[in-house]
């Protein structure tokens, strides 16, 4: 029987083969305290990696053969909006039904709460097979992340309400966008009011393109400081159904994850809830908010690119042309290489990336029970600026690599990939917006620009070219270097231009340059461990990043502030 | 409400490759894998249901077989069970389904005080389709077969309603509690696998499958947790006849297997007229098909 996870040899090596994991798992499991408290708690390390490979097995299975097979329906069918409720296309359900059953809801929260207390890397490929069987689907079951946000923000009493709540398989959404603020989430203005006599906030106005915006639970961004413009007057809030006062107005018509509903709600003086302190909803929840859905977006993405590799690579298998099997032509194996390459790469900056949040969120959960020694703090400050740093280029770089390989899908399959009858179309869809929500590719690179400039994307660029690689990788090592010293220079450059405008046009550049030479490295080393699983990759990769990069590296270099000019649209 | 569920664990014949026969023409389990028999997932996952509606109940799933069944019992843990029997035993061996049947009887009567005994119309080893009913006849108790959906269970009235499948349709049926039901292969798939369960239950193993070595360990182990221990029954354990089980039991006796080819592409339905029989028979009688 098919299975996402055992099939895809890939996503067990990213979970097994960093050295990181034992520091993430050890940390995670506090030295393995719960293991006579709970019956399914981990013993010591190799049982607790035994389990997280079970669980995916789960979730390989489940994707594989009730997700999948119901995708096509979902999407055709999609969900409908009535009496101010969303009812989700009929397999939806299935799929909801199935995944509670499997227990896959609440993954990442400690077990005093009903989790599963897996590490984010664990959920991270839970989410990615998710995404390949219904990238649409993966929107609903993913947003069970925003407990993390509750979690790391709320108070006891809101933990043992509602924590065991999304555990069971409730759903949540975060209501952060307005008609009127989109990226721009300081113009919120949604209204949070102090209720003196029911001693609770209520909340009116109106959010838009709210995903799952039916859900169980909300955290919803408001304004509770009247007469305020800005992101200082932003706090955040808990909405729960059960309480009423929310209903959804209409239902969005999209090109894409149509099996997900986007809301446009309204608040009727809904009771809520304040999370955390007042104040600090924008500059600091949803900040932590939106990391954890960059990165969730980032295995959306992975999931995406893998399930349109599988099509174009069994469509190029049976396709028959001229007398032979199409993928037996150098122009359609050149298409299926590079999507394989893309996916490896930016897989291998998803887990990486995973695996950073995991060690300073395990550190700070930790810093909430006790005084971090100096060694952990220093740990977690490390981690925190590494996971800060990856998240922008690991949601960017999979996000425009899932609508490339989604597009080279649909160029495999010919006339009859633009046909609705082949998956493939379904994927280009689903996969358009991945470089748009939870911040497009261009607010990515604002995000990371700051990495650039000050150097530290250069200076993991110099660690990582420290770490030891196997002898076939050598003669890869020595070019990687080449194309670090091209992004340095083109840095430099830009730096000492001294102009705003030159700075931010070609910021995109030198962000792509970053990611391609740190995900060469990545790669490198996974095909050092194993040449079978990645050599071919790497070989194709750094072709192809050695290409963009020399690129990118021209392009900066014929930028000047005159040329500025022919750019500028008014 | 106390649930027994019958499970085997068989050769997955569904995907069968050249190397899946012997050159001798039986079966090369070497070649195939063991897997939980699919029908019997169906009974499971009714037995799931039920539990789902009366909180309280409890699963007890039955094997027999080799040790190594035991598989089976941890899939049926993972999947919602909660306690299970590997019936296993060398005198055992060789069981047609009349000693089957014998044996897992003898196995049900000792788990006493069920309410309702589930299997799979059928194993995909056998086809026989034989044990299920032949329990009940043992037993004592009703019997429906080719069940589709258990509809509605009255514990005060001691009443179940089942959907049954029959040729052309469905027909509900209602019985009296206890009884043996026996589900097809159209009733709803069982659910997955549950994380926390895989997790709780991934050592759990009958005494058989434990090295000498190793017996410490487990002693230890389950001290500590029980439900890490999969119940193991011999022959005596369950005050087997030694007459009516395993190959003294079995009054089958095969005499050869040969390889069948079907070529026929062609369908007839018959009715059951006595005419259409009777051409039916004089014609198979004629190309020797019987006789």
């Amino acid at each position: 029987m098919a299975n996402f996870y055992t099939d895809v040899p890939e996503i067990k090596f990213e979970l097994e083969n960093s050295p990181l994991m034992q520091r993430i798992v050890d940390l995670k499991e506090r030295d393995y305290a719960d293991k006579d408290e709970y019956d399914e708690a981990p013993q010591d390390f190799a049982d607790a990696m035994d389990n997280y490979n079970r669980v995916l097995e789960i979730v390989g299975d489940v994707t594989a053969n009730i997700i999948a097979p119901n995708a096509e329906d979902v999407d055709a069918e999609g969900p409908h909006c009535a009496d101010g409720r969303v009812r989700y296309a009929s397999k939806t359900y299935e799929n909801l039904d199935a995944m509670v059953k499997a227990g896959m809801n609440g993954m990442t929260m400690p077990r005093r709460y009903n989790g599963l207390n897996l590490p984010n890397t664990v959920y991270t490929a839970a989410n990615e097979m998710v995404s390949t069987g219904d990238a649409g689907f993966e929107n609903i079951w993913s947003l069970q992340d925003c407990i993390e946000t509750l979690y790391e923000f709320g108070n006891e009493d809101q933990h043992s309400r509602f924590i065991p709540r999304i555990c069971a398989g409730e759903t949540m959404s975060m209501d952060l966008t307005e008609p009127d603020a989109g990226s721009d989430l300081q113009s919120v203005m949604l209204k949070a009011t102090f209720d003196e006599e029911n001693n609770c906030w209520r909340l009116n106005g109106s959010k838009r393109f709210i995903t799952n915006g039916d859900s169980d639970l909300h955290l919803v961004l408001a304004r509770s400081e009247a007469g305020t413009r800005d992101g200082r007057g932003l706090s955040m809030f808990i909405y729960d159904k059960r309480d009423g006062g929310v209903d959804v107005r209409r239902i969005e018509n999209k090109l894409g994850i149509h099996g997900s509903p986007t809301c446009e709600l309204v608040y009727k003086n809904a009771k809520a809830e304040l999370c955390g302190s007042r104040k600090m909803g924008l500059i600091k929840y949803v900040m932590a908010l939106m990391n954890g859905a960059r990165l969730g977006i980032a295995a959306q993405s992975v999931g995406l690119s893998q399930a349109a590799y599988n099509e174009g690579l069994a469509y190029a298998r049976d396709r028959k042309q001229f007398g032979k099997a199409i993928i037996e032509f150098p122009a359609v194996y050149d298409m299926l290489s590079i999507m394989k390459a893309k996916l490896d790469a930016g897989r291998a900056l998803l887990y990486q990336t995973a695996r950073y949040v995991d060690v300073y969120k395990a550190l700070d959960d930790i810093a909430r029970e006790r005084k971090l020694t100096p060694e952990e703090r220093a740990e977690q400050k490390t981690y925190s600026r590494l996971a800060d740093a990856f998240t922008p280029l690991a949601k960017g770089m999979n996000s425009e690599y899932a609508n490339q390989n989604a597009y080279d899908c649909i160029q495999i399959h010919g006339g009859s990939g633009f046909m609705l009858e082949y998956a493939c179309q379904r994927i280009y869809r689903d996969a358009r917006i991945t470089s748009i929500y939870e911040g497009t590719t261009q607010l990515q690179t604002v995000a990371a620009i700051r990495y650039v400039t000050n150097g530290f994307y250069g200076q993991v660029i110099a660690d990582y070219g420290q770490l030891p690689v196997s002898a076939e990788c050598e003669a890869y090592k020595a070019r990687v270097a080449e194309m670090a010293d091209k992004y340095n220079a083109a840095v430099e450059a830009v730096k000492a231009a001294e102009n705003q405008d030159l700075h931010d046009i070609c910021a995109r550049h030198l962000y792509e340059m970053a990611a391609d030479v740190i995900m060469c490295h990545l790669l490198m080393q996974n095909a050092s461990k194993a040449p079978e699983l990645f050599g071919k990759s790497l070989n194709v990769y750094v072709n192809f990043a050695e290409a963009e990069v020399e690129k990118h590296s021209l392009w900066v270099s014929r930028m000047t502030v005159d040329q500025l000019d022919s750019y500028r649209k008014a | 409400m106390k649930i027994v569920v019958l499970a085997k664990q068989v050769p997955d014949t569904r995907n069968v490759g050249p190397d899946a026969m012997t050159p001798e023409g039986t079966v090369n389990r070497a070649a195939l894998p063991a897997v939980f028999n699919p029908e019997d997932l169906n009974a499971l996952e009714q037995a799931l249901r039920l539990k789902d509606q009366f909180p309280g109940s409890t699963i007890s799933v039955v094997t027999m077989g080799l040790p190594k069944s035991a598989e089976v019992i941890r899939e049926a843990l993972y999947r919602g069970a909660d306690e299970g029997y590997v019936v296993t035993d060398r005198c055992l061996g060789g069981a047609d389904t009349l000693a089957t049947s014998y044996t897992l009887s003898q196995a049900i009567r000792k788990i006493g005080d069920f309410d309702i005994i589930l299997g799979g119309r059928q194993a995909i080893d056998g086809d026989t389709a034989q044990v299920g009913p032949q329990i009940a006849e043992k037993l004592g108790l009703t019997q429906v077969t080719y069940a589709e959906e258990i509809l509605s269970v009255d514990t005060d009235a001691r009443k179940i309603v089942i959907k049954r499948h029959i040729d052309g349709g469905v027909e509900t049926v209602e019985a009296p509690l206890p009884l043996v039901v026996t589900v097809n292969g159209s009733a709803a798939p069982c659910r997955p696998r549950n994380a926390k369960r895989v997790m709780k239950y991934k050592n759990a193993t009958v005494i058989a499958e434990r090295s000498a070595e190793d017996a410490a360990k487990y002693d230890e182990l389950i001290a500590k947790k029980p439900f890490l221990n999969i119940t193991q029954w011999g022959a005596s354990d369950i005050e087997a006849d030694p007459a009516q089980i395993g190959k003294a039991g079995s009054p089958t006796n095969v005499k050869a297997v040969q390889n069948i080819v079907f070529k026929a592409k062609d369908s007839r339905t018959m009715t059951s007229s006595d005419s259409d029989v009777e051409g039916l028979i004089i014609e198979l009688l004629n190309e020797k098909i019987i006789g």
